[in-house]
């Protein structure tokens, strides 16, 4: 039975891909709770399963992928049981929707920008075109298009990067979506438009109180919009808490690497903090902790056994052998115990 | 600082790229004038369409310029050049570019993907000096010898961009023009290649024209930045003195909307938005101006002396 505060549970869950005749795991062993109206967000590099994660969330998989092991719940319903498309048809855009990266390429270019959005609400809501039309031209003064019933009949091609994005939240949010993830939405637009984006999506979840899943890359964006954090690296999900602890209290080997290479950090004449090599290939069987090779503070153990997940407090946990009893205390790097005061320094200049 | 005693590089005096003609013609770049010094980086930050890449390609002779001056080394050369000095420009003035996939030859091993420019410029003694040389420019960049003879799709991202920048830098290049060289990189992976840049321009003088659009990363590498939007550079200043004291409104609109990777900080911070429609130019005509030594912002008159009131 699912926990009253959740709306989202994920069970040990394994995703692999069958790639030249090889299994290889891209999701491993990740159980994640999705609290009710909050914003997680999903920080990880390229290759670390983050689009993944979420893709099974909505059935997305490509066609080698499966779910090996493990369950999704998402209230009642048992995502990872779904087969067919009829299934996830109830699910995915009216429950769980996705905003991609590229605005251009999740546009429909041939189509006008208002008939795109009505054609979700004639199709989710069951309304008639009329009422569709104006649905759908309330959502975009919603989402900040000025002019929305004459832009309403104009095509992607006249719309900015920026004012696409804005289209492509207006069409999630027309089906009522109660969980909206986020995949990197404002990784290709301007920083200044990128902070409008963001605004835009926190005046929105207030609004209509939906749940956020961001997945992101950048730092400071998470910084700015999540409540929880989860670091995955290499398929797993390495440490998990409140925005304030991963910032001020990370535990984790890598999550220290990730903040200390923040440019923000580094002072005049001195070298960037940068982690060395290169993530580990999937191909590759790994034996013990995947950061391991890369870790400056790794023990024999490291290379031997995965380690599992410590608890730190109720709402933080690390997946780190340096929280076992029996492993050497070992501080946060200076740099990042630092981060906050350094931050202070940095923006009271400007 | 004083500037006056450093040696220029590179001057851009009055610069204008149009494309098209007629009806359709588009002024991408007007007015643009800046300096770089010999050794610094300096950097040009703008937003997309802003203008700034199409600079940096018309200082490579790729884009053809319809007005003003480009002056490298004393000489200007985006006029008709001779076929030699054109030649020899060419080594001088280096690129690193943007998308490390896109920008290498497929077909090719690291070996000849590297050599390629010693070999137009015949550049080396005999084939074991230029081994030696590839082998030592490989090492700099922090690769290893035995992947010499290996092809691009057997790299990552990272290591393709440290091929990028191997074969830009082994021409020993006076110049280079660095366009967004690690926006395309993983987090952990930049921090490897901006210390890279800094490393050859520290140890062997060499001076960047850095081309980007995310400012906490230029605040880190560049000496001095200009500020760029729709074809006008609006603010140039050195690094600090720019982020410190920004006077134009539309760069204190873009610092304001650097991400904070601070979440007590980036809760609580509002967003200055840029209306451009608060300059009033009819009448006045706006300038270049030099509010401060080393400090340049475009304004009229009446804008220049708020400015340096707001400054005392």
């Amino acid at each position: 039975m699912m926990n009253d505060e959740n709306i989202l549970e994920v069970r040990n869950l394994n995703v692999s891909f069958q790639v030249r005749g090889s299994e290889i795991e891209a999701i491993h062993d990740i159980s994640l709770n999705l609290k009710k109206h909050e914003t997680l967000a999903i920080v990880g590099e390229s290759g670390s399963g983050k689009s993944v994660l979420t893709k099974a969330f909505t059935g997305m998989l490509e066609q080698n992928g499966r779910i090996s092991q493990g369950t999704i719940d998402y209230k009642e319903t048992r995502l990872s049981d779904l087969k067919v498309n009829k299934q996830w048809d109830k699910i995915r855009g009216k429950e769980i929707a996705t905003i991609f990266q590229d605005p251009m390429t999740s546009l429909d270019p041939i189509h006008t920008i208002g008939s795109q959005i009505s054609e979700v609400v004639v199709k989710h809501q069951k309304k008639s075109k009329k009422e569709a039309k104006q649905i759908a031209i309330d959502l975009m003064e919603k989402t900040g298009i000025p002019n929305a019933e004459k832009r309403y009949n104009e095509y992607p091609f006249e719309y900015s990067g920026g004012m696409r994005q804005r289209i492509v939240i207006a069409i999630a949010l027309a089906c009522r979506p109660e969980v909206l993830i986020c995949d990197e939405p404002t990784t290709a637009l301007d920083v200044t438009i990128q902070a409008q984006i963001l605004d835009l999506i926190k005046e929105l979840q207030a609004e209509y109180k939906f749940t956020i899943i961001f997945i992101t890359h950048d730092l400071g964006v998470v910084a700015s919009i999540a409540d929880r954090i989860a670091v995955m690296y290499s398929g797993k999900i390495i440490e998990i808490g409140t925005c304030e602890e991963i910032f001020y209290d990370s535990r984790h080997p890598y999550t220290w690497s990730l903040l200390s290479s923040l440019p923000q950090l580094a002072r005049k004449g001195e070298e960037l903090k940068s982690i060395p090599g290169t993530p580990p290939s999937l191909y590759k069987k790994i034996i013990g902790d995947a950061f391991a090779p890369r870790n400056q503070f790794a023990m024999s153990v490291d290379f031997k056994a995965e380690p599992p997940m410590f608890k730190v407090t109720e709402t933080h946990y690390a997946k780190t052998w340096l929280l076992d009893k029996r492993a050497p205390k070992i501080e946060r790097p200076e740099l990042i115990q630092n981060l906050h005061q350094h931050m202070l320094e940095m923006t009271a200049e400007d | 600082m004083d500037n006056s005693n450093r040696e220029t590089l590179l001057s851009i005096r009055d610069l204008e790229i149009t494309f098209g003609t007629g009806n359709s013609k588009f002024v991408a770049v007007q007015d643009v004038n800046f300096d770089i010094f010999k050794g610094e980086i300096f950097s040009l930050v703008g937003e997309s369409g802003s203008g700034k890449t199409t600079i940096g390609r018309a200082v490579l002779g790729i884009n053809p310029t319809s007005n003003g001056q480009i002056i490298f080394e004393g000489k200007q050369i985006n006029s008709k050049i001779s076929g030699k000095e054109k030649f020899d420009i060419e080594r001088k003035i280096q690129m690193i570019f943007q998308d490390p996939s896109a920008s290498l030859n497929e077909r090719a091993t690291v070996d000849y993907i590297i050599s390629e420019g010693l070999y137009n410029y015949k550049l080396f003694k005999n084939e074991e000096d230029r081994l030696n040389k590839v082998k030592k420019m490989l090492e700099a960049v922090g690769l290893l010898p035995e992947q010499l003879y290996r092809y691009p799709h057997e790299f990552s991202g990272g290591q393709r961009q440290r091929i990028g920048i191997a074969r830009a830098l082994i021409m020993n290049p006076d110049l280079v023009v660095a366009d967004e060289p690690i926006s395309a990189l993983d987090m952990s992976i930049r921090a490897q290649v901006l210390n890279l840049l800094k490393k050859f321009q520290r140890e062997q003088g060499v001076t960047f024209l850095f081309v980007a659009h995310d400012l906490s990363v230029v605040r880190y590498i560049s000496d001095r930045i200009a500020v760029i939007r729709a074809g006008r550079i609006l603010e140039l200043a050195e690094t600090e003195e720019l982020f410190n004291n920004p006077i134009h409104p539309y760069t204190k609109s873009l610092l304001s909307a650097i991400p904070i990777p601070d979440p007590q900080i980036a809760k609580n911070r509002g967003n200055i938005v840029y209306d451009p429609s608060i300059h009033n130019y009819s009448t006045e005509k706006p300038k270049f101006e030099e509010i401060k030594p080393g400090h340049f912002v475009y304004c009229n008159e009446t804008e220049a002396k708020e400015y340096k009131i707001n400054f005392k």
